[in-house]
């Protein structure tokens, strides 16, 4: 089993083994078998397209959480010139879950924060697996405050499993940190930007993520709760994860469909990790849509717009 | 059996069966300190255990019944009722928990507000109603939420929440999520207006109550020993795999720690709130 490929890709491991398999025969011999790696292509490429055309929401949920899917940094890479990281809260820590700084996109001034995750072990604990503490979301904040202060935009990146669940976190207030950034964001006096790249997961998510345009990645996910987490409450089984996540609606797709987020970035064949500068490509060119609109609009209108959205969240009877 | 209970002959023994002749709920156990309580003495004591000063979990109703002044008192947004925008199902369908929820409460959804006075003062006062639902907030908490902190700037008065709450409402999933950010965002719009908001933190607030409107207290006070935080401790336990130390989360924790203000027992929760809100509003009654 190749573990760059989740299980429902399997099929399209063997295919793509055989052709790696094929080419270095094709190097070593003097044989044209050109054609049939080319046919083999083609048909890992329309296996690919009938898989990825009728994914279920538990198999979109292993796909944000891919263990190649392109993260923060990767992006930043690709769609920020001039990039600055700005470090710490300036009380406590510096929290390596999230990431933050100034740089330019599409020559524009924005400032960046989102979550990160690591991709080894090593860099997967300094990471705390994209997990923020209190002190990540104060960083956010402060980055977030001097955005306000010298007119910048804020362009935000979702992909956490959620806040981390700590003794050290409570006892430095990570509902107070979570809240208080919901309560800021709100009134924040310049455009922000927020895309789910990977895994939206609850408050942690929500703490970056108070927008003018709320984005997703096609295949990235977004929930009250992981859905393990809600199949072992409300099934009592974390093995029912994906009935859970059929029944909270959690993709890209459903949330659109209910009107919760504004725009789905559409993946690169196979996802995002398949591709990651394409997906890049996609996703700057989203974002310099996105500026153009919120960046020429009169800042109280803006807020009163935010304002209006936030409202507007919730559907319920009149009686 | 012990020697000194054979030497005794049975019939002068006190029998466990006898318990039966005591009515039903007359007496009660106070789940604290052990001590048998008369049923009425407790409810005159605002349902604290007058040995231990235990604070047992009360109901929304009873909660502003205890808090606001008897008259006047008006109902915010008492129409609203949930919907199921996803026809949430799990071992049961979300229509039916909410129904039976109803029917078990007579509430018909996790918040009351009301408008009412406070020792003769204007005041706007809203409370979670923990069993329903476990207090989770959904679409219908949100908007009352907001209504009430919409008819505290109307009134040009304070608000004062009393949370009781497991966090937000899974069978809503992204709807209940984003109610974190619009109850947040309308105690922004209060904050601005110069208007005071203070969250009482009863037993338990916790997840996305916690982490949203329920910290964002002008002034943040809680009941004694109330369970308070972002995590539940199963959760935590989990993922730390270590003991949590004693009291982890519990009030005077977080007293401890500055996340809270105040810890104010419930008996003296009207004159003290009282006492605050005169003074935080002196200038605006003035103006």
């Amino acid at each position: 089993m190749n573990l760059d490929f989740l299980d429902f890709e399997q099929p399209i491991a063997e295919l793509q083994a055989k052709i790696q398999e094929l080419r270095l025969v094709g190097s070593d011999n003097e044989i044209n078998i050109q054609e049939e790696i080319e046919k083999l292509e083609g048909k890992s490429r329309s296996l690919t397209e009938s898989i990825f055309s009728k994914l279920s929401p538990w198999q979109i949920s292993q796909l944000a959480r891919h263990p190649l899917r392109p993260y923060t940094l990767d992006y930043v890479e690709r769609v920020v010139e001039d990039f600055e990281e700005l470090h710490g809260d300036r009380t406590f820590a510096d929290d390596h879950a999230i990431v933050g700084g100034l740089g330019r996109i599409d020559g524009r001034s924005v400032m960046i924060i989102g979550h990160q995750k690591g991709r080894d072990t090593k860099e997967k604990i300094h990471r705390n697996f994209g997990m923020p503490r209190p002190e990540g979301y104060r960083k956010a904040l402060r980055l977030m405050k001097m955005a306000e202060r010298f007119r910048i935009p804020v362009v935000t990146f979702i992909d956490t499993p959620g806040a981390y669940p700590g003794i050290g976190a409570e006892e430095r207030g990570q509902s107070e940190a979570i809240a208080r950034n919901l309560w800021e964001m709100s009134g924040l006096r310049t455009p922000i930007i927020a895309t789910v790249i990977g895994e939206g997961g609850s408050g942690g998510a929500l703490a970056i993520g108070v927008a003018d345009r709320l984005l997703m990645l096609e295949y990235s996910t977004y929930s009250v709760i992981s859905p393990e987490g809600c199949a072992s409450i409300l099934w009592k089984d974390p093995e029912k994860a994906s009935l859970a996540a059929d029944a909270m609606a959690i993709t890209s797709r459903d949330l659109k469909g209910h009107e919760l987020i504004d725009d789905i970035i559409p993946e690169p064949l196979g996802g995002a990790h398949r591709d990651p500068d394409s997906m890049a490509r996609s996703l700057r060119n989203s974002l310099v849509e996105a500026l153009d609109a919120l960046e020429p609009e009169p800042l109280d209108r803006l807020m009163e717009n935010r304002y209006g959205r936030l409202m507007a969240y919730g559907v319920f009877n009149n009686g | 059996m012990s020697w000194f209970e054979k030497l005794m002959p049975s019939r002068i023994r006190t029998e466990g069966g006898n318990k039966k002749a005591v009515p039903e709920g007359l007496w009660n156990k106070c789940p604290s300190c052990g001590a048998v309580l008369y049923r009425a003495e407790v409810e005159r004591n605002l349902e604290v255990c007058p040995k231990c000063s235990h604070h047992n979990r009360i109901g929304a109703r009873k909660r502003l019944d205890l808090f606001l002044d008897p008259e006047p008192r008006e109902e915010i947004a008492a129409e609203l009722e949930p919907s199921d925008p996803l026809k949430f199902k799990d071992s049961k369908k979300y229509r039916d928990r909410i129904s039976s929820a109803q029917k078990a409460t007579g509430e018909k959804d996790a918040l009351v507000a009301m408008r009412g006075k406070l020792k003769g003062a204007d005041i706007v006062a809203c409370a979670f109603e923990f069993s329903f639902m476990g207090g989770s907030m959904g679409s219908v908490v949100g908007e009352r939420f907001v209504r009430a902190v919409n008819a505290a700037i109307e009134n040009n008065c304070p608000l004062v929440c009393f949370s009781a709450s497991g966090g937000a409402r899974m069978q809503e999933s992204l709807f209940s999520l984003m109610q974190m950010a619009k109850t947040s965002a309308a105690l922004n719009r209060l904050a601005r207006r110069g208007l005071p908001f203070i969250s009482v933190m009863t037993d338990p607030t916790m997840g996305g109550v916690s982490a949203s409107l329920a910290m964002l207290g002008d002034v943040n006070v809680a009941e004694p020993n109330a369970l308070i935080g972002f995590a539940g401790p199963r959760v935590i336990e989990q993922t730390v795999r270590e003991k949590l130390p004693e009291g982890f989360q519990r009030a005077e924790f977080l007293l401890d720690k500055g996340a809270i203000d105040l810890i104010i027992d419930r008996r003296e929760l009207r004159d003290r709130i009282a006492n605050l809100l005169g003074m935080m509003m002196a200038r605006n009654s003035a103006a």
